[in-house]
């Protein structure tokens, strides 16, 4: 069964937002702790599922929380970020499954095939927009963000606001792929096409095209290929990702 | 606690002006910053006249960055420090911590800053003039680029926005000897042709000696000293400050 446009657009959206966010993420060395963020979701799907609300709205509401927890942590405390995520999130994933539980529980995780309502659909769009316009004109900031931020600092940049603006950013990326990915597998999305192009790439704008290129030619093949192998579509696209990761891997071999 | 706001530069908020018309472009006044449960710095106070070299010595962790970093606002401090209107600061810090392979070229970084603080390409082919930077090296990964031309990356990346004061931080570390020399004459050379005011880290006396017009020695448990480096590279005094003898070769007085 060939999907419908519409069914392709918000996860092409999102696949273009994790490639972006994800690239920062990578070249900030935040790969484990971007990952584990994105645990977090969790516990706001099962409070909201407990209060018969929208999952979605209580996983979003979650993660954005978490953002705002890590950075107040990171920038009042000097535990290193790894240490702080990795302990608070991984507690937040225990805390989450044992607040949601079976069929619920697996969704919440990998996803599901249900087709999200048309206003779901559009506020994801807008928010996907709105993660792509930041990314690309945050990136040079960014840029100096992760090579020093004092020297961000001399040039102007309002580096803990950015921090701020960037870790929302990252827990919206995840929010827009919990319906179709789960909290686990797009983590993933936003991880795997990045270390891709890290790999493959030698300038940051490069880096940042591959990535999105990347993360969109996986959701398309994993969503088209799903129908076709009659597959669950989120294992699908990361398996798909990880394949190229390890093509990048030989490519930079032969290199 | 405060954090100093940056002065002036191309696109930092302002500093509190130095209310008197004098030509210092930079006065502490009992600076004290304070790290975790550790006083790093005590009751620093001193002014640096506008074209100085100043040179801030000390061993290993008696708070040269961390005075740096509190300039520019990077570390809460007590007391005061005061950029005089209208400076803009170029920095050029401490060796970075970066991988080999991350895919940011210098370009990029060089970029960046003209994009972030709106300077214009001209401004970008110049600072890359200033240190002798061509375009291939420019367009190399950073973390392949050897210490001597990393580091003349950072300094162009510090003379964009045409800084007016430049706060380097051991600018040599990982440069081989010869690159060094060159390096310190590249600063020298640029300082009398930028009118620039210098604060430099480092550790080679010889060449503090030869180019600076002030120090300021940070030590571990002495109050910090201030002074000419006639007054203040005595053999006696650096056998305080490093708890060994220090062995330069001395000149009769900084060159022009």
């Amino acid at each position: 069964m060939v999907p419908s446009t519409s069914a392709v657009a918000l996860p092409v959206a999102a696949a273009v937002a994790a490639g972006l966010v994800g690239s920062f993420a990578v070249l900030r060395r935040m790969t484990l702790a971007s990952d584990a963020l994105s645990h977090v979701a969790l516990p706001g799907i099962g409070i909201a599922l407990l209060l018969n609300a929208n999952p979605v709205l209580g996983g979003v509401t979650a993660l954005l929380v978490g953002a705002v927890l890590i950075w107040r942590l990171e920038h009042r405390t000097r535990i290193p970020t790894e240490a702080i995520v990795g302990v608070v999130f991984s507690a937040a994933l225990a805390v989450g499954s044992m607040l949601t539980s079976g069929e619920e529980l697996l969704e919440a995780l990998f996803g599901t095939e249900k087709a999200p309502g048309q206003a779901e659909t559009l506020i994801s769009l807008g928010l996907a927009a709105l993660i792509v316009g930041f990314v690309l004109r945050a990136r040079h900031r960014l840029l100096l963000m992760l090579v020093s931020s004092d020297l961000a600092r001399t040039a102007g940049v309002k580096v803990a606001r950015l921090d701020l603006t960037y870790l929302l950013a990252f827990a919206l990326t995840v929010a827009l792929g919990l319906r179709y990915l789960g909290i686990l597998l797009m983590g993933s999305l936003i991880i795997i096409p990045a270390a891709t192009a890290r790999h493959i790439t030698r300038s940051l704008d490069a880096m940042l095209a591959v990535a999105a290129g990347l993360a969109v030619v996986a959701t398309v093949v994993g969503t088209l290929g799903a129908g076709v192998l009659h597959l669950p579509r989120g294992p699908l696209i990361i398996t798909v990702a990880a394949g190229f990761f390890a093509v990048g891997v030989l490519i930079r071999r032969a290199d | 606690m405060s954090r100093t706001p940056l002065p002036n530069t191309a696109s930092a908020g302002k500093a509190a002006p130095i209310a008197r018309a004098v030509a210092n472009v930079l006065e502490t006044d009992r600076l004290g910053v304070r790290l975790g449960r550790r006083q790093i710095i005590t009751d620093l106070s001193l002014a640096v006249p506008e074209g100085a070299a100043l040179a801030i010595i000390g061993p290993n962790a008696s708070g040269k960055t961390v005075f740096f970093r509190a300039l520019i606002g990077a570390l809460p401090h007590t007391g005061t420090i005061r950029w005089a209107p209208g400076v803009r600061i170029g920095y050029v810090p401490q060796k970075l911590d970066l991988e080999r392979d991350l895919p940011i070229t210098g370009l990029d970084l060089l970029r960046a800053k003209a994009r972030v603080t709106g300077a214009g390409d001209a401004d970008l082919r110049r600072a890359m003039d200033l240190v002798s930077l061509g375009g291939v090296v420019a367009r190399q990964p950073i973390g392949t680029l050897s210490g001597g031309q990393f580091q003349r990356l950072l300094l162009g990346f510090a003379l964009m926005g045409r800084p007016t004061v430049l706060l380097c931080d051991e600018p040599t570390a990982g440069v081989d000897e010869p690159g060094e020399e060159h390096l310190y004459a590249m600063l020298h050379r640029l300082q009398q042709d930028e009118h620039l005011t210098v604060l430099l880290i480092s550790h080679e006396l010889n060449l503090i000696y030869r180019y600076a017009t002030a120090v300021l020695c940070l030590s571990l448990s002495r109050r910090a000293c201030f002074g000419s480096p006639l007054e203040v590279l005595t053999p006696e005094r650096l056998q305080e400050m490093y708890g060994a003898p220090m062995l330069y070769h001395r000149h009769d007085g900084p060159l022009d």
